[in-house]
């Protein structure tokens, strides 16, 4: 079975600083798939190389058996023009730490723009998915609301719509509660968990470590740039192998399982 | 021990309450009504015939001379909006040679004095005897470039220079995560420019821009120097005739006035209805219900 992300010696730096030092992971279709760490580690740069938000320095990255941002021709690697480049970026959902809404447009059509403007959907049939959506994620009557006058959580669950509402193969998840007020996280956390059950690719970096031993399959532990530890979510928290994560672990108390 | 719930400090509770004395704005209220009506003595015993100020205000050649000033306003505005949202993405692009050419464009124009320019498009019959695609279309320069098309050049290919500028500083304070967040989406980059950044760079630029308008209201009077028929120039023509020169002034600055009021109250509406996405309380809401949070 071809992976859903394959990643291979991952190279990053920004100027001098190197955010990723030869990253290796996969990940297969359908599972879901944590990613933590403190802050600093690459985690959120990793994540934006999956959609070609940021290049990487050398390595190689494939996402639903493609190489990300590059195609081969006549032996060599050609960049993707602007073109393939989006129809690379249609299949994989991405859902942001500051959520990152049009702020021009209301709920509904931050959640309608993706099937309108890109997918030529028409108005009503995608209104019609859309506020379906909005509904799914608990946000049904505020179709017509902007995002400032929404509240935090609520601007997140819109934005986890906006990703669905293109039917992604692959959802990403960049710390999408780091945000939010305490009391917001959960509503949030329970609509990612919804989503979960759906049997989605899913890669969520996040910093609510009960949650992802809660929600992943496999959870993979980074640390300045390297990836230190993967293993299924229950092992990681359970027995973690390598001192680091026990370290981490150990400062969040939840190195014990509750 | 009693707590100091309990203490003896005053209440606030039914003690009348009295406002707080502002004695200076009853003294700058004082200062100014002196310095206004010595003004408005000194204007009315001044050799001013306001007669003639009444009669000119709506003379025929001076109405004419308003509607040219705001038609060159209008026409010299849009030009300079579009050759500027042109020389903007240009500059903006990845394209090293529209950058470089966008670039220069501004440079150049924005260089030079507008009056240099005016006399530059309206001379160009000096430089150009016959303009044209040869063997296909020539004309005499001369014919070509009147008054009226030398002054929409000349105003508005130097606004265009100006307007790239606004609507740079524009595009770049979009938030770059709703671009980002676009492109994540799938969209092009055409798509996001025209859907995303465009719509809220409207809104950024509205109030530089109807400055722009204004001012452009106004330096259409520069254009009385190669005989366009403006307000100012159809003014100067009057008071060559009948020597009264202040108050033709007065008719004119009446007229700008007048314009410049409508103008703000336009700009006004414009920028309400452009903010309405970021307007936390939208009277229509009162009726829903938040859900969840």
């Amino acid at each position: 079975m071809i992976p859903a992300i394959l990643a291979r010696d991952l190279r990053k730096s920004f100027g001098s600083v190197s955010v990723l030092r030869g990253v290796s992971l996969d990940v297969q279709p359908g599972e879901v798939f944590g990613i933590i760490g403190p802050s600093g580690s690459g985690k959120s740069t990793f994540l934006r190389c999956l959609n070609s938000l940021e290049t990487i320095d050398s390595g190689d990255l494939y996402v639903n058996g493609e190489f990300v941002g590059y195609c081969f021709e006549r032996g060599n690697l050609r960049e993707l023009s602007d073109r393939e480049q989006s129809a690379q970026r249609m299949r994989i959902g991405m859902v942001f730490q500051r959520f990152n809404l049009f702020a021009h447009m209301t709920a509904l059509e931050n959640v309608t723009s993706g099937p309108i403007i890109v997918k030529k959907l028409s108005r009503v049939d995608a209104g019609e998915q859309g506020r379906h959506l909005l509904d799914q994620v608990g946000l049904a009557g505020l179709y017509d609301r902007y995002p400032v006058q929404l509240s935090g959580g609520q601007q997140q669950r819109v934005a986890i719509a906006r990703a669905m509402a293109m039917d992604p193969e692959i959802l990403l998840f960049d710390e999408p509660t780091s945000a939010l007020d305490p009391e917001l996280v959960d509503e949030v956390l329970e609509t990612i968990r919804q989503l979960a059950q759906q049997g989605r690719t899913m890669v969520v970096v996040t910093h609510e470590l009960l949650f992802a031993r809660d929600v992943c399959d496999r959870i993979a532990f980074m640390d300045q740039g390297q990836l230190i530890e993967c293993a299924p979510a229950e092992d990681l928290f359970a027995t973690p192998q390598k001192q680091r994560t026990r370290d981490f672990l150990q400062r969040f108390n939840v190195s014990e399982p509750s | 021990m009693t707590t100091s719930l309990e203490s003896d400090l005053p209440t606030m509770t039914n003690v009348a309450r009295v406002t707080l004395r502002h004695p200076m704005r009853w003294v700058t209220a004082v200062v100014c009504v002196i310095l206004l009506s010595l003004v408005f003595r000194a204007f009315a015993y001044g050799q001013i015939e306001w007669s003639y100020v009444g009669q000119f205000l709506t003379a025929k050649a001076i109405m004419i001379g308003f509607s040219n000033t705001l038609l060159m306003t209008v026409l010299a505005m849009a030009l300079g909006i579009a050759l500027g949202l042109l020389a903007a993405l240009m500059r903006l692009s990845s394209n090293p040679v529209a950058n470089a050419v966008a670039a220069g464009y501004i440079w150049f124009f924005r260089g030079t004095p507008v009056y240099l320019q005016l006399l530059l498009w309206f001379n160009l019959a000096l430089i150009f005897p016959v303009i044209g695609i040869p063997g296909l279309v020539e004309a005499r320069t001369v014919d070509v470039m009147t008054p009226f098309l030398a002054a929409l050049l000349g105003l508005g290919v130097c606004q265009g220079a100006y307007t790239a500028e606004v609507i740079r500083a524009g595009i770049l304070s979009v938030d770059s995560g709703q671009i980002e967040a676009a492109k994540a989406v799938g969209m092009r980059a055409p798509q996001v420019l025209r859907h995303i950044v465009l719509p809220q760079t409207l809104r950024i630029i509205t109030p530089p821009i109807g400055n722009e308008v204004i001012g452009m209201l106004k330096h259409t009077s520069l254009a009385a120097v190669i005989s366009y028929h403006e307000i100012m120039h159809t003014a100067s023509m009057i008071y060559f005739v009948n020597n009264r020169v202040i108050e033709m002034l007065i008719v004119c600055s009446i007229y700008y006035l007048f314009a410049v009021t409508l103008l703000s109250l336009g700009q006004a509406l414009l920028e309400n209805r452009l903010g309405r996405s970021l307007n936390k309380s939208s009277g229509k809401l009162k009726v829903e219900e938040g859900v969840g949070a």
